[in-house]
C-alpha cells in the first residue's frame, strides 16, 4: 500500500489553493541497476482532483515528474469545510485516494 | 519473513485489482482508473511529434503565459520546480515539455471550468534545456519557453 498523500487546501481570497505531496518512486525507466539491467519505469500516470465530488483538475503525468511529486493549483468556489479528494493511478495500476477538508 | 510478507501483500493486491476489473468491466468512461493516458504524446521526442499526438497545429508564441517560481539555474536536475500561469481566456489545458529530456512531455493538466489556469509542480531534467509551457485555449495552442540551466543531471540517479 502506498504511503498517504499530504494535502493542504486553504481558502485564499475567493479561491482555494490546493497543495499536494504524493509519495511515489517515479522511476523513469532510463536508469540501470548495478548489473546493468534497466530498472522498469514506474510512475503516476493520472491524477484526478475533485471538490465535493465535482472534478476540478485532471492531470496526465509522464516519468519526468520528480520523485515524490508535488502539485499545486487553485480553483474557485471552495468554502471552509468542503471536501477535496485526490486520486492517483500509476502505470502498474496501483491507486491511492486521499481527502482533506478545506481550512 | 519480510519477503514472505511482501509476496502475500503483492498477490493480495493483484487479486483485488483483478476482482475490480471483472466487477467493473463495463465501467470505463468517467472512472478515474480508466482515464485516458496519451501514450503517443508522452513518447514524443520533438515538439512536432507532441503536437501531432495532441492533434493540434504548430503553437503560436504567446506573452500571456508566464513561468512563476521557476529557477534560471537548477542545482539539482532531479527536482526542478516549475510553475506556469496562463492569462489567455478559455485556457483548457497546460502541458510542460522539456526539450532535452528523452521524452519531451513531462505532464499535461486539464483545467476544468472554475479552476484557475495556474499550476505548479516539480520535474526532472537530464541536462540544461529549454522548457516549454504549452497552453490550449479555445481550441488553439500557444507556447512560451524558458531556458533552465541544470548543474547536476536528474537521470544519473
Amino acid at each position: 500500500m502506498p504511503d498517504p498523500m499530504k494535502i493542504r487546501a486553504n481558502v485564499v481570497g475567493d479561491s482555494t489553493e490546493v497543495r499536494v505531496l504524493m509519495s511515489h518512486e517515479m522511476e523513469t525507466g532510463q536508469r540501470r541497476d548495478a548489473q546493468g539491467k534497466v530498472i522498469p519505469a514506474w510512475f503516476i500516470q493520472n491524477v484526478v482532483v475533485a471538490h465535493n465530488g465535482k472534478p476540478v483538475l485532471n492531470a496526465q503525468w509522464g516519468p519526468a515528474i520528480a520523485k515524490n511529486p508535488f502539485l499545486s493549483f487553485k480553483f474557485k468556489g471552495g468554502a471552509k469545510g468542503d471536501k477535496v479528494e485526490i486520486t492517483w493511478v500509476d502505470n502498474r495500476g496501483e491507486k491511492r485516494t486521499d481527502e482533506t477538508v478545506i481550512a | 519473513m519480510q519477503n514472505m510478507r511482501r509476496k502475500v501483500l503483492k498477490s493480495g493486491g493483484a487479486m483485488t485489482v483483478y476482482a475490480l476489473l471483472v466487477a467493473a468491466g463495463w465501467l470505463k468512461p468517467g472512472d478515474a482508473a480508466a482515464q485516458a493516458w496519451n501514450k503517443s504524446a508522452f513518447e514524443a521526442k520533438s515538439m512536432d511529434e507532441a503536437m501531432k499526438a495532441f492533434g493540434g497545429s504548430a503553437p503560436a508564441q504567446s506573452k500571456d503565459i508566464a513561468f512563476v517560481s521557476t529557477p534560471d539555474i537548477a542545482e539539482n536536475g532531479a527536482v526542478v520546480p516549475i510553475g506556469i500561469t496562463s492569462s489567455i481566456p478559455k485556457t483548457e489545458s497546460i502541458a510542460i515539455l522539456v526539450e532535452k529530456n528523452p521524452n519531451m512531455l513531462a505532464a499535461s493538466f486539464d483545467i476544468l471550468p472554475g479552476t484557475e489556469p495556474a499550476i505548479g509542480t516539480r520535474v526532472k531534467m537530464g541536462q540544461s534545456s529549454n522548457v516549454y509551457a504549452l497552453v490550449k485555449a479555445d481550441g488553439k495552442y500557444y507556447v512560451a519557453s524558458k531556458e533552465i540551466k541544470v548543474t547536476l543531471g536528474g537521470c544519473g540517479g
